[in-house]
């Protein structure tokens, strides 16, 4: 996980794209530049960094579903609470799942959590759409072959 | 039960805040009522659930991008509602 590249995930630990659920997991760095300034003295994962995990699990899970041939982002949040500070090197598992598929779009919910208990959850807006252009296209490939997948998932 | 211009006329309101008095059949949900492409998507996401059904939204933009429909065709409400009555009865032939 390096939060300062946007990487956020390093691992998933299931992914159901038909019945469209996934749990990943993030171990926090120790350091990061984001835990010098949020905040000095203090050092706590921002919220906004929570909302961009529940993201990423939820992109990722489209993603795959979309068998890595659209562009997945977020596009609103309908709804967010923030509910537990989460220390730096804290192990956090995030799950998603897929409330609504539309056309070009997907709802979905998603919690963090540490030590079994729920930091965050979220109910977000994904906009599935074609990639700009291929070098974004290697990219999404690259970063999403860079985590550890499940042992009987086939992941290039 | 409720006609599917007063659904679609509901869901708007609801999701856009816009009173339901000034939404009218013939009222354009870009021009005239100021619905953006992200709000649009909240009414989608909203009218799918109401009626059971997956609006095209990808294939009707694609459409009107290439001038084989126009913007009117889908935007207009009486022709939106046109568009939703005939995927449910699609749906419901099966």
């Amino acid at each position: 996980m390096r939060l300062e590249y946007f990487e956020m995930i390093d691992a998933v630990q299931s992914i159901d794209t038909e019945n469209g659920v996934i749990r990943t997991e993030s171990r926090l760095p120790e350091t990061s530049p984001v835990f010098d300034g949020h905040f000095p003295t203090y050092p706590i994962l921002p919220g906004v960094m929570m909302l961009e995990i529940m993201n990423h699990a939820a992109g990722y899970l489209i993603y795959m579903r979309l068998k890595r041939e659209r562009f997945v982002f977020l596009g609103g949040v309908k709804r967010a609470k923030f509910r537990r500070m989460v220390e730096p090197g804290a192990t956090i598992i995030t799950e998603a799942r897929i409330d609504h598929d539309g056309s070009g779009f997907f709802v979905a919910s998603s919690s963090v959590s540490v030590d079994g208990t729920t930091t965050a959850d979220a109910e977000i807006v994904m906009i599935a759409t074609d990639f700009p252009n291929d070098d974004l296209r290697r990219e999404f490939e690259r970063v999403s072959s860079g985590i550890r997948w499940p042992a009987d998932m086939v992941h290039p | 039960m409720s006609s599917t211009f007063e659904t679609v006329a509901e869901v708007i309101s609801e999701t856009s805040d816009i009173p339901v008095e000034e939404i009218s059949p013939d009222a354009h949900a870009i021009d005239d009522l100021g619905i953006d492409s992200l709000d649009f998507l909240d009414v989608v996401f909203a009218l799918d659930k109401k009626f059971g059904i997956k609006i095209p939204l990808e294939a009707w933009t694609q459409e009107v991008n290439e001038g084989k429909a126009s913007v009117e065709d889908y935007f207009v409400l009486k022709n939106l509602c046109a568009r939703i009555d005939e995927l449910v009865a699609a749906k419901a032939a099966g």
